[in-house]
């Protein structure tokens, strides 16, 4: 199939990904205002535990808001999206952060593998300043679904697609499409844009947009994220509203619908408030900026498809959960202090003591200090080293001191890094990774990696 | 402080165990050889020892791993577990008890077993959340390299010849020695060429990971003569702990060791010594990776900062220069059993002072420095120990 995918990383995760897109969609927002966040996936890394509430802690939101996680789904970010409508609509929440993001996985080989890409997509919706109004939606419920993943299946499953394409996404998507739109009383060329998930086969995608009677131009660069990201489960459809919303205009409608056992259709306008809303990374600039794959063989492996070769290395103990719970806003928030004597700021994860500093390490103050967060600030590299030794997926293992802006240091992971171009000086930032798994447990951590663009 | 071990304890007797990956031999068969070595040179028995200190991380499991490894009879048994100074932290325990006066014999001795272990190198860094970052050993001293190349604008090859020399020198060393981990003798290109272990640092770069065992039996220095001719006297031992901010604050350079610069500055205090390249003749040091012989040249104050290059590349501290670094191969060489090796440096010095080092002798030693850092060079915690006749 030509083309290109999305890949995850080896440390990243549906939940990773989500507040990776979710950090770039806060971008100037006060984390603080938002009064809810919604985690729709279907590959969450757990069936039990809400991933929304650590990735709130990730995200440094407050504690009296609403955590969801709506699984299952492939249409679960369109109906997170309703149900934040519906709280903000009905006065409950003022504002609520919508995240959607999958990494599914296919048996090797095969014609879904090839199309499957691994990404994440959020919206902040509110009631002020808003980029783009809701103007109306429509769902349809199917019992049919055209993929499957059972309680112990780790790959997707499928029925003949001709079948499932005829009687289901031939038919549901052109009903909720048609449905919204004559809810919101539009004809096609009242539609700037027009983006809606396609299927396994993508040429059905084209194939309901011309039966619909939109012209090509109408579609965003037809097949575009498709090609060049993949099928996206539960994101695709959040991917492609940002990709849309990067190219409008104020006054623009745009349609834009999810299948999955039925759809969910939406139309927004475009309002002037997107001319004022600050640069983000996005659809284009996370495209612009990817790194390629060596290999086939190194998706097999950060995929956990085929084993790796153990290290002879010693196995690392046990997460203790106590531990996790007490340093839960050093490790996934971030957070250190700010000393109110000497005003140095300081971030520790341990070394051999726990967290949370307790003695400040220039004045020596003890508990005077000021909560002060690490997570969105740019820092430089001290000193590094690419380590053979230290087992990895993706060797060398790349480590760097880093010198945060304004201050403050430590030791951390390098990630998404080109070891070549990794000097004393450059500039990197934090992102939100996957560092350990043990006995059905994932610990997040946050990572350091070369600035992306 | 109020107080100085100067000339206050002897070393009577010491033993040591080959150093190696010895498959053969288990942790009660190095504890019993070194000890019984000691015992052998210092012409005492196991009953005339009064109290001992054992320095082990992995293998000890508190003192009474010792006594029951040499069957003690209910005496007073401590175990020391503080990183690499473990075996020096022993000695100083040993030689404090001894200066209070409380005893007249006392034991010294330090283990380790890694290599029942499984694992390559030693463990790393890790922390009770799993957070901390996953470089090994190889990986947080590489940095050390890294920055110290980058600040004194040395390219990575200037840099990395240069450390070559130093493992150079320790392998022509640890050839002469039997009881060494690593005999082979290296070339500069051979160095140069090996695998990379953690960027800079090559495989010639980092230091043996053995088995071994060493012990010291210690008695007042009234009574040193007691048992020989040829006592060697403490005349300092000094620990420096951390406050582990080279971690978290900017001030650290990451281009020397701060805890081995102050562990040096209140030896040489202790000692009374003020030239201290000039008055040392010989120093054992904790070469666990090439940069760290590197820095610790400079910290103990025997080059200027930035200037060690210039006495490696004169040969200062070959067997034959001005002042001898790693004569029995160092850690480089002899190997790394970590709670052992604190005394194994002090057993080189010994029997340099005494004259019994064979084909490493080195004319007029006068004073020897055994210096270990433990854990990372942003925290890390390191003793110096100077003896002399």
């Amino acid at each position: 199939m030509p083309g290109e995918r999305a890949v995850a990383y080896y440390d990243e995760d549906s939940v990773t990904m989500a507040v990776e897109a979710a950090l770039d969609c806060l971008r100037d927002f006060d984390p603080k205002s938002v009064d809810g966040l919604f985690y729709a996936s279907t590959t969450s890394p757990y069936k039990e535990k809400l991933c929304s509430a650590t990735m709130a802690l990730a995200l440094s939101l407050r504690r009296d808001i609403r955590t969801v996680d709506i699984t299952s789904a492939l249409r679960s970010g369109t109906a997170a999206l309703g149900f934040a409508l519906d709280a903000i609509s009905s006065g409950r929440s003022d504002s609520i952060l919508v995240t959607a993001s999958d990494v599914r996985l296919s048996p090797p080989s095969g014609m879904t593998e090839q199309a499957l890409g691994d990404a994440a997509g959020a919206l902040l919706l509110g009631k002020e300043n808003v980029i783009a109004e809701v103007l109306d939606c429509y769902s349809v419920s199917d019992e049919l679904a055209a993929t499957w993943r059972g309680e112990a299946d780790t790959f997707i499953r499928s029925w003949e697609d001709r079948m499932t394409m005829d009687e289901s996404y031939s038919k549901v998507m052109p009903e909720a499409i048609s449905g919204v739109m004559k809810k919101a009383g539009l004809n096609t060329k009242d539609l700037a844009r027009v983006v809606f998930d396609p299927p396994g086969d993508v040429r059905r995608h084209g194939r309901v947009a011309g039966e619909l009677g939109f012209d090509p131009a109408q579609l965003l660069d037809p097949g575009g994220v498709f090609m060049t990201v993949g099928l996206l489960g539960s994101a695709m459809s959040f991917v492609m509203l940002v990709a849309a919303l990067e190219q409008a205009k104020p006054g623009d409608k745009i349609l834009f619908a999810a299948y999955g056992n039925g759809a969910d259709a939406y139309v927004l306008q475009v309002t002037d408030a997107i001319g004022k809303l600050s640069e983000r990374r996005g659809y284009a600039k996370h495209l612009e900026s990817k790194g390629m794959m060596r290999s086939y063989n190194d998706y097999l492996r950060w995929r956990d498809i085929v084993p790796l070769d153990q290290a002879r290395r010693p196995e690392r103990g046990h997460i203790s959960l106590a531990a996790n719970w007490r340093e839960r806003h050093v490790d996934l928030g971030l957070w250190g202090i700010k000393c109110r004597r000497c005003g140095t700021p300081q971030y520790d994860y341990g070394g051999m003591t726990t967290t949370p500093i307790r003695v400040c390490a220039v004045c020596g103050a003890v508990d005077d200090f000021d909560d002060y967060n690490f997570a969105r600030r740019k820092a430089t590299v001290f000193s590094y080293t690419h380590d053979m030794l230290s087992p990895s997926l993706d060797p060398p293992t790349s480590v760097a001191m880093i010198e945060f802006e304004g201050g403050g240091r430590s030791l951390f992971d390098l990630t998404d890094r080109n070891p070549d171009q990794v000097q004393v000086g450059i500039e990197v930032e934090m992102t939100f990774r996957k560092v350990f798994f043990d006995r059905g447990l994932n610990n997040y951590f946050w990572k350091a990696r070369p600035i992306r663009c | 402080m109020a107080g100085s071990i100067k000339d206050r304890v002897a070393i009577i007797g010491m033993g040591c165990t080959r150093f190696g990956e010895l498959w053969d031999k288990g942790p009660t068969d190095l504890v019993v050889d070194a000890v019984e070595e000691a015992c052998a040179d210092a012409g005492v028995e196991r009953k005339d020892i009064e109290a001992l200190w054992g320095g082990s991380i992995f293998t000890a499991h508190g003192g009474r791993f010792f006594t029951e490894a040499l069957r003690m009879q209910y005496i007073p048994a401590s175990h020391l577990v503080n990183a690499c100074a473990s075996g020096q932290d022993a000695m100083r325990n040993a030689a404090y008890a001894l200066a209070a006066g409380i005893y007249d014999i006392v034991l010294a001795v330090g283990v380790e077993k890694i290599k029942d272990e499984g694992m390559s190198g030693l463990p790393g860094m890790d922390n009770r959340t799993h957070t901390h970052a996953v470089a090994t050993m190889p990986g947080v001293f590489a940095m050390m390299a890294t920055k110290y190349f980058h600040r004194y604008g040395l390219n990575p090859e200037e840099g990395k010849t240069m450390l070559a020399k130093i493992s150079v020198k320790s392998h022509a060393n640890g050839s002469l020695n039997p009881k060494a981990h690593l005999r082979n003798v290296l070339t500069v290109e051979r160095v140069l060429n090996a695998p990379i272990i953690a960027w800079p640092l090559g495989l010639f770069d980092c230091c043996g990971v053995s088995d071994g065992g060493a012990a010291a039996i210690m008695t007042r220095a009234d009574k040193a003569k007691e048992f020989r001719k040829d006592p060697v006297y403490l005349k300092a031992l000094q620990i420096c702990g951390t406050p582990s901010s080279g971690r978290i604050t900017s001030e650290y350079d990451y281009t020397h060791v701060e805890e081995s610069y102050r562990a040096a500055v209140a030896a040489y205090e202790e000692a009374g010594i003020t030239d201290p390249r000039g008055e040392i003749g010989m120093a054992e040091v904790h070469d666990c990776f090439s940069i760290t012989e590197a820095v610790t040249m400079e910290d103990l104050q025997f080059c200027e900062r930035g200037r060690v290059k210039d006495d490696i590349e004169a040969g200062t501290f070959e067997l034959t220069g001005d002042l001898p670094v790693q004569p029995d191969g160092g850690l480089k060489c002899f190997g790394h059993p970590v709670g052992a090796s604190g005394i194994r440096m002090v057993y080189e010095l010994y029997l340099q002072l005494q004259g019994r080092a064979d084909k490493r002798q080195i004319k007029n030693p006068k004073l020897g420095l055994a210096h270990n850092l433990g854990h990372e060079p942003y925290a890390p915690l390191c003793s110096v120990c100077i003896v002399g006749l």
